[in-house]
C-alpha cells in the first residue's frame, strides 16, 4: 500500500489531523440545534396514526389553552405550497394521509417540554381506510419503473440467459433478503428556522446546502437570494440528509407563521423511523450458470423491492452485478411494490449494499459449487472491459486487492470444509467477497479563490463535511493546487453565502469539489499568476471531463472476515475483517481509514444486527429506537485491517481520486455472510444472520 | 411528558405518606426508567418524589451470613463489591451484563427490581397494549414477538421482564425489604414480581406507596459456584433473548443442590424448580442437564418469532451448568 | 411546575428557574448554553448525551435537572483545561478516533469516566475472573466498557487505540 501525491503538491497523501478536530473532541463544533438563537420557540411535529385515509377532525382547544403555547399548525392552517407536486415534501395541504407518520401538523411553543406535552393533547381523529404495507415478493401488483434510482436502467438483458442457465454445467438459483434498515446518523434531523421579512434562513443537518435552499425555495415560491442555509457541522447523514425530507418543509411552515422568532425542530430518535427515508427490504432471485472450468456463461439477477405510493423510490440493488464479472449472457431486472408506506430514499451505497450482498453470497455459493478456492473463482471471471457499457475501464485492481486482501488476511492453506474449526465453544470460519462503487460526478459546483492580506487564500465552496473529512480533505487539494501548504488556506464551505456545490452523497465529494476547486486554482494562477494582491479573485465550476464519455469509472475492493459463532446459542462475532480497496489517489490516509472503517463496520451491522420490523397491520416500523434497532456497538467490532493498493487513474478528476464514502459497505456484509457459513455450515440468506437462525 | 411537582422526602416515611396520599404520586430513584417512560407518555405521575439519597447506599453483612444491599445501591457499585463479586458472582455478572457503564452508575437496586417491560407495543401509546391499557388488546400476541415470553403467558399478555439484576436474585433466593404505608414488608422475590394472568397492568406486587429499602441476600454454601450468562444479538448494550442465572453444589459426580432462574421467557424471572428437582442428587452431566432443562420447558407455548427461544434455553442451561461443574 | 436549581458546570456555578420537566441535557443545552453533551436519542440508549454527574459518568438525557440541584457536572467542553486539550482530546485528535463529532464529547467524557473505573478496580462483563485484583484495560475490556457510546460513524477501531494509548498501555 502506498499513498502518492501528485508531482507537484505534497498535501494529498498526507494524514493529517483533521482541522475540525479540536472543535469536534471539545464538544464546541455548532451542529444545526447549537447556533446561537434569540429567543427560539420550539416544534414538536403531529404524526398520523392511521396509514392511509383521511384527518377528519382535530381537537386542539387543549393544547391550544396550555400556557406557553404559541400555535398549533394543521392542513387547516398551513401556508399553500407554490410548488406542491413533491408529494413527500408538499405535506399539510390536504387532509390526505399517506402513511402512517405522515406529519398532519405541529405545535409550536415557548419550551421543548410544554411543545412536546401538548403535542400528547390534540385530538385527531381520522376517516381510516384500509391500508396496505406488506411488502412480498409474491404480489400480483408488482410494476416495473421506468428507471433507477440515479438514473440507471431498470431491466438490461445480454443474450439468453435462461438458454445458458438450462445448458451450463453448474447452476445455482437462490433467492437472498435483505431487511428494511435505516440510516440513524447520530445527529438527528434538525432545522432551526429563521422568518424574517421575506428572508429566510435555515441552520439546517443536511448534505447538501444549496440543495436544501435549491428544494425550499422552490416549494414557497422564494427567491433563492432570500434563501440561506448553513450546514457548518452535520452530524452525519449516510444518506438520510442528501434529499430533502417533510421535516425541514413543517419547519420553514412554522417560521412563517412566527415571523420574526427561530423555530428549533429536532426529530426525537423515535421519529426518525417515520419519514426521513429509510432502505428498502429486497428480495433478490440470482441465478448462476458455469461451464466445466467455472467460467460464468449465465447471470441473472431479478429484484423486488419497495417503494412509496405517494413518490417513486426504485433502489438499483442489480446495478453492480451488470459490471462485476464476465458472462456470456446477463439478465438484471427490479420490480416494485408500491405500498401506503413513507418515501424510501439514499442509505449509504443504495443498490450495491444489498444487491452485492446478494451477488457475493450467490458467487461463494458458486465457487464452491465448482470447487474452486472463492479468489480464484471471481479472479477466473474478472471481466476485460465494462459489459454495461462496453467501455474500458478507467482503472479496474479488484484482483490486486483480493491477492493483497488474502495475503494480509492470512487466506493461504484455508480449508474450505464447512463446520471444520473449532476454538473451545466457538466455531471459526473465514470469508471473502468483493465489492464495487461508481465514481459518481455531481455536476453544478463553483469555488471562490481570494489572496488575503497576509498571503493566505480563502477557497471558498458551499460543500458539507458529514463526517467524510471533506473540511481537511480540500484543504489539502486546494494547497496542492494553488502549490501553497496546508496553513496557507482557509477553507470555507457549509453555507450557501458560499459558491454552489453538489450535495455530499454518492461519494462524489471530492471528484466533484476537489475538481471544482482545481479548476478555480487553475483558473486563479491563469490570471493572478504566483505573486498576486490581497483581494485577488477567481471562480471557476467544475471542469468538464470528456474521458467520462470514453471510460467505465468504478472503484473497488476485496473484503475479508473471520466469523466466531458459539454453537450453543448461535451468537455471531466477527473478530476481525481486512478491506484492501483500488479507489485511485488517497487524500488523507488517516481519514480515509476511518472512512473504510466505517463502511466496513456498517456492513457489520447489515450483515448481522440492523432490521426495522413493520408491523403491517399498522403500517409502521415498531422498533423504534436505538434500544430495539441495533447498530454495532463497540465491543462487537474487533480488529479492522485496512489498506489500499497504488492506483493511478489519470481519467476520474484531476486528483485521481475516486470517492471512498460507501465503498466499505458494499462486500462487507456477503463476507461476513459467507464466513458464518464457512464456520458453521449453515448458509444464511437472509439478513440479519442473527442467533435464531444459527440454532441447531 | 405532563407537568408535575418535583418533591424531596425528607426520610422514607414521609415519601411514602406522600404516596399514600397521592394516587397519581411515583418515586424517583435513579431515573432510568421512569424518565424514560414519562417522556412517551407511559408512566404519568403527577408528583415525584426523590428517595435517591433516602434509602441506604450500603452493601453489610448480615448475621446470618448474608448480605444486605441497600436500595440506594447503584448497580456499578453492586456489581463491583468485592464481597458480591467473591460470595455471589451470579449477582455481580448479572449486574454487568446489563445495559451501560452510565445507566449502571445511576440505576438503583430497588429501581432495577421495579424496571417495565420492553415490549416495542408496551413502548408506543398508539398501538394497543393491556398492560397500559387494560382491555385495549394485546398487540404482540399476533404481531413482532420475537423477544417475548415462552412460559406463564396470558391471553392478555406476552411480555418479558428484562432485568438480569433480577433473575439472578431469584436464584439467590433474595427477599426484598420494604416499607409502606401498611407498615414493614418482607417479600421472597419470587413473590415480588407477577405473571400477567389477567391483570397485565400490574408487573408486581407491591401497593402503591410501598417503597423497596433494602435487598437481603441469604447466606448460600454453593453461591460462590454461580454464573450468569446472557444471550444477546448483539455483543454489548442489550437486552437478553434469553438469560441465566446457576449455582451449583457437586460432590463426587453429583450434584447435591442446584439453583436455575430464568430470564427472557416469562412476565417475571422463572425460577426453574422443576429442572431443580429432576437435578437433585442425579449425577453431575451434560445428558441430565439437558433432561432437566427439557422438564422445566416442556410447558412452554412458543409464538410465532420466539420458537428459537426453547432449544436456546436449553442449550445455555446445558452449557452454564457443565461450565459450573467443570468449574469447581 | 418550576424548581430553583444550582449546578456546577465546568467549574462555574450557575442558579436558574427551571421547568421540573426539564432534563439535565436540555438545562446543560438550551439554558446554559453548554452544547458539548448532545442529544442522540434522548432515552440513554446511546451515550451521546454522557456527562461526569458528581464524578461518574452518566447519561444526562435521563437525569431530571431538579432532581441534581447541588450538583457537579463536567462535559467534554470543561476537561481542556487552560484552553490546552485534555489527553484524551488529543488521542481521539491523534487516532481520528470521530467522524461527524456527535458522538464524540460523550464518548470522551465516558472514556475518561471509564479510565477511572477501571483504575478503582470496577470489572466489566468481559473480566474473565471476577476477583482479579487489578484491572488489566486490554482492548476487549475497553469495547466492552465503552459500548455505552454508539458511533453510527463506527470510529470505534480508532476510538480503542486512542484509549489505549492515554490508559498508559
Amino acid at each position: 500500500m502506498s499513498t502518492t501525491a501528485p508531482a507537484t503538491g505534497t498535501a494529498i497523501g498526507a494524514p493529517l489531523d483533521r482541522i475540525d478536530g479540536p472543535q469536534k473532541v471539545t464538544g464546541t463544533a455548532p451542529y444545526a440545534y447549537e447556533h446561537r438563537s434569540d429567543n427560539p420557540l420550539y416544534l414538536y411535529p403531529l404524526h398520523s396514526d392511521v396509514a392511509r385515509g383521511r384527518v377528519a377532525r382535530i381537537d386542539a382547544g387543549d393544547a391550544e389553552a396550555l400556557p406557553g403555547v404559541i400555535a398549533i399548525i394543521s392542513h387547516q392552517n398551513a401556508p399553500t405550497l407554490a410548488d406542491a407536486r413533491d408529494r413527500e415534501l408538499s405535506i399539510l395541504q390536504s387532509d390526505e394521509i399517506s402513511f402512517r407518520g405522515q406529519y398532519i401538523g405541529a405545535v409550536i411553543a415557548e419550551t421543548f417540554e410544554i411543545a412536546r406535552h401538548a403535542a400528547s393533547l390534540v385530538g385527531v381523529f381520522y376517516d381510516e381506510e384500509p391500508h396496505d404495507a406488506a411488502f412480498s415478493p409474491d404480489r400480483d401488483d408488482l410494476y416495473t419503473p421506468d428507471r433507477l434510482n440515479a438514473g440507471f436502467p431498470t431491466d438490461t438483458e445480454e443474450g439468453d440467459v435462461d438458454e445458458a442457465f438450462s445448458s451450463a454445467a453448474v447452476t445455482l438459483d437462490e433467492t437472498y433478503s435483505t431487511p428494511l434498515e435505516h440510516n440513524n446518523p447520530m445527529e438527528p434531523h434538525t432545522t432551526v428556522a429563521v422568518w424574517e421579512a421575506g428572508d429566510l434562513t435555515l441552520y439546517e443537518s443536511t448534505q447538501g446546502a444549496h440543495t436544501t435552499r435549491r428544494t425550499i425555495a422552490r416549494l414557497f415560491g422564494l427567491d433563492r437570494d432570500r434563501v440561506r442555509v448553513v450546514a457548518l457541522h452535520v452530524g452525519g447523514g449516510f444518506g438520510s440528509k442528501g434529499l430533502p425530507h417533510a421535516n425541514t418543509v413543517l419547519a420553514v411552515m412554522a417560521a412563517q407563521m412566527v415571523e420574526g422568532r427561530p423555530i428549533k425542530f429536532a426529530l426525537t430518535r423515535q421519529q426518525m423511523f417515520s419519514c426521513v427515508g429509510y432502505r428498502t427490504p429486497t428480495v433478490q432471485r440470482v441465478r448462476l450458470g458455469a461451464d466445466e472450468s467455472g467460467r460464468l456463461t449465465a447471470t441473472s439477477h431479478e429484484v423486488v423491492e419497495q417503494t412509496a405510493k405517494i413518490k417513486e423510490f426504485a433502489e438499483q440493488t442489480a446495478y453492480a452485478t451488470r459490471t462485476m464479472y464476465a458472462t456470456e449472457t446477463r439478465r438484471t431486472t427490479h420490480r416494485l411494490a408500491a405500498l401506503d408506506v413513507s418515501v424510501p430514499s439514499w442509505m449509504r451505497a443504495p443498490g450495491e449494499a444489498p444487491g452485492m450482498y446478494a451477488l457475493e453470497s450467490a458467487m461463494d455459493e458458486m465457487a464452491i459449487k465448482c470447487n474452486l478456492d472463492p479468489i480464484e473463482f471471481r479472479i477466473l471471471n474478472e471481466p476485460e472491459d465494462d459489459a454495461e457499457t462496453g467501455l474500458p475501464y478507467s482503472s479496474r485492481n479488484l484482483v490486486a486487492c483480493l491477492r493483497e486482501g488474502a495475503e494480509r488476511f492470512g487466506w493461504e492453506g484455508r480449508d474450505p470444509t464447512p463446520r471444520d474449526r473449532r476454538e473451545g465453544r466457538w466455531l471459526v470460519g473465514t470469508g471473502v467477497a468483493s465489492g464495487m462503487y461508481p465514481v459518481f460526478r455531481m455536476p453544478g459546483s463553483k469555488a471562490r479563490i481570494t489572496c488575503e492580506e497576509n498571503g493566505s487564500y480563502v477557497v471558498e465552496i458551499g460543500a458539507t463535511d458529514i463526517g467524510t473529512g471533506t473540511w481537511t480533505a480540500l484543504t489539502q487539494i486546494a494547497a496542492d493546487a494553488l502549490e501553497v501548504s496546508v496553513e496557507d488556506i482557509d477553507l470555507r464551505i457549509g453555507d450557501t453565502d458560499l459558491p454552489s456545490a453538489s450535495v455530499a452523497g454518492g461519494s462524489s465529494g471530492i471528484t466533484a469539489w476537489g475538481s471544482t476547486i482545481f479548476g478555480a486554482a487553475r483558473a486563479f494562477r491563469g490570471r493572478h499568476g504566483h505573486n498576486p494582491a490581497a483581494g485577488d479573485t477567481a471562480e471557476a465550476g467544475m471542469p468538464d471531463n470528456p474521458d467520462t464519455e470514453n471510460y467505465a469509472m468504478h472503484a473497488f475492493g476485496a473484503y475479508f472476515a473471520e466469523a466466531r459463532v458459539d454453537e450453543d446459542t448461535g451468537e455471531v462475532r466477527v473478530p476481525r475483517m481486512t478491506g484492501v480497496f483500488a479507489v485511485g489517489n488517497v487524500i488523507n490516509a488517516k481519514t480515509a481509514r476511518s472512512q473504510f472503517i466505517g463502511g466496513m463496520t456498517m456492513g457489520l451491522g447489515m450483515a448481522l444486527h440492523e432490521k426495522s420490523l413493520v408491523d403491517p397491520r399498522f403500517g409502521h416500523v415498531v422498533n423504534h429506537d436505538f434500544a430495539e434497532y441495533h447498530i454495532p456497538t463497540n465491543a462487537d467490532v474487533g480488529e479492522m485491517d485496512v489498506a489500499w493498493v497504488d492506483e493511478h487513474d489519470p481519467h476520474v478528476n484531476p486528483i485521481g481520486s475516486k470517492g471512498i464514502g460507501e465503498i466499505g459497505i458494499c462486500g462487507s456484509p456477503a463476507a461476513i455472510a459467507n464466513a458464518v457459513y464457512h464456520a458453521t455450515g449453515i448458509r444464511v440468506r437472509d439478513l440479519p444472520i442473527t442467533p435464531d437462525k444459527l440454532l441447531r | 411528558m405532563r407537568p408535575y411537582s418535583y418533591v424531596r422526602a425528607q426520610d422514607v416515611a414521609g415519601a411514602v405518606a406522600t404516596l399514600a396520599e397521592a394516587p397519581n404520586a411515583a418515586f424517583l430513584a435513579g431515573g432510568t426508567n421512569l424518565v424514560d417512560l414519562m417522556k412517551l407518555g407511559i408512566e404519568t405521575p403527577d408528583i415525584l418524589v426523590d428517595v435517591r439519597r433516602l434509602t441506604s447506599e450500603r452493601i453489610e453483612d448480615l448475621e446470618d451470613g448474608g448480605l444486605r444491599i441497600g436500595a440506594a445501591v447503584p448497580n456499578s457499585v453492586l456489581a463491583a463489591d468485592r464481597k458480591v463479586r467473591t460470595r455471589y458472582p451470579a449477582l455481580s455478572q448479572a449486574l454487568l451484563a446489563g445495559a451501560s457503564g452510565q445507566l449502571r452508575n445511576v440505576a438503583t437496586t430497588g429501581g432495577n427490581l421495579l424496571q417495565r417491560t420492553r415490549c416495542v407495543y408496551f413502548y408506543d401509546t398508539t398501538t394497543p397494549c393491556n398492560k397500559r391499557e387494560p382491555g385495549s388488546g394485546c398487540s404482540a400476541i399476533e404481531g413482532h414477538n420475537k423477544n417475548h415470553a415462552v412460559l406463564g403467558t396470558s391471553e392478555q399478555c406476552v411480555a418479558t421482564h428484562p432485568s438480569d439484576m433480577a433473575v439472578a436474585l431469584v436464584a439467590l433466593e433474595a427477599f426484598v425489604n420494604v416499607q409502606g404505608p401498611d407498615g414493614e414488608r418482607r417479600i421472597p422475590i419470587e413473590e415480588l414480581h407477577r405473571l400477567p394472568g389477567d391483570e397485565p397492568q400490574r408487573d408486581t406486587t407491591l401497593e402503591h406507596g410501598e417503597l423497596i429499602t433494602s435487598v437481603d441476600l441469604p447466606p448460600l454454601a454453593f453461591s460462590s459456584n454461580s454464573k450468569y450468562r446472557k444471550v444477546r444479538e448483539r455483543a454489548s448494550y442489550a437486552f437478553a433473548l434469553v438469560s441465566v442465572a446457576a449455582a451449583l453444589d457437586v460432590k463426587d459426580g453429583v450434584v447435591r443442590d442446584v439453583r436455575i432462574a430464568l430470564g427472557g421467557v416469562a412476565h417475571k424471572p422463572w425460577r426453574a424448580t422443576n429442572a431443580e428437582e429432576a437435578l437433585r442428587d442425579e449425577p453431575a452431566t451434560r445428558e441430565n442437564f439437558r433432561a432437566a432443562a427439557d422438564i422445566e420447558l416442556e410447558d412452554a407455548q412458543p409464538l410465532r418469532d420466539n420458537a428459537f427461544k426453547v432449544p436456546l434455553v436449553r442449550n445455555v442451561i446445558t452449557r452454564t451448568l457443565l461450565e459450573l461443574s467443570e468449574e469447581r | 411546575m418550576d424548581a430553583e436549581i444550582i449546578l456546577k458546570v465546568d467549574g462555574t456555578e450557575y442558579q436558574f428557574v427551571a421547568d421540573t420537566r426539564t432534563t439535565l441535557l436540555d438545562a446543560l443545552r438550551e439554558r446554559l448554553g453548554k452544547t458539548s453533551p448532545k442529544k442522540g436519542c434522548d432515552h440513554g440508549q446511546c451515550g451521546a448525551c454522557t456527562v461526569l454527574l458528581d464524578g461518574k459518568r452518566a447519561n444526562s438525557c435521563l437525569a431530571l435537572a431538579a432532581a441534581y440541584d447541588g450538583s457537579e457536572v463536567v462535559t467534554a467542553e470543561g476537561l481542556a483545561e487552560n484552553g490546552d486539550l485534555h489527553p484524551m482530546q488529543r488521542a481521539f485528535v491523534e487516532h481520528d478516533g470521530y467522524q461527524c463529532g456527535y458522538c464524540t464529547p460523550g464518548q470522551i467524557v465516558s472514556a475518561v469516566g471509564m479510565l477511572e473505573e477501571a483504575e478503582a478496580g470496577w470489572p466489566s462483563h468481559v473480566t474473565e475472573d471476577l476477583n482479579v485484583e487489578e484491572i488489566i484495560l486490554d482492548d476487549g475490556e475497553i469495547r466492552e466498557r465503552m459500548s455505552g457510546n454508539l458511533c453510527r460513524c463506527a470510529a470505534y477501531a480508532n476510538i480503542v487505540p486512542a484509549i489505549r494509548e492515554v490508559s498508559g498501555r
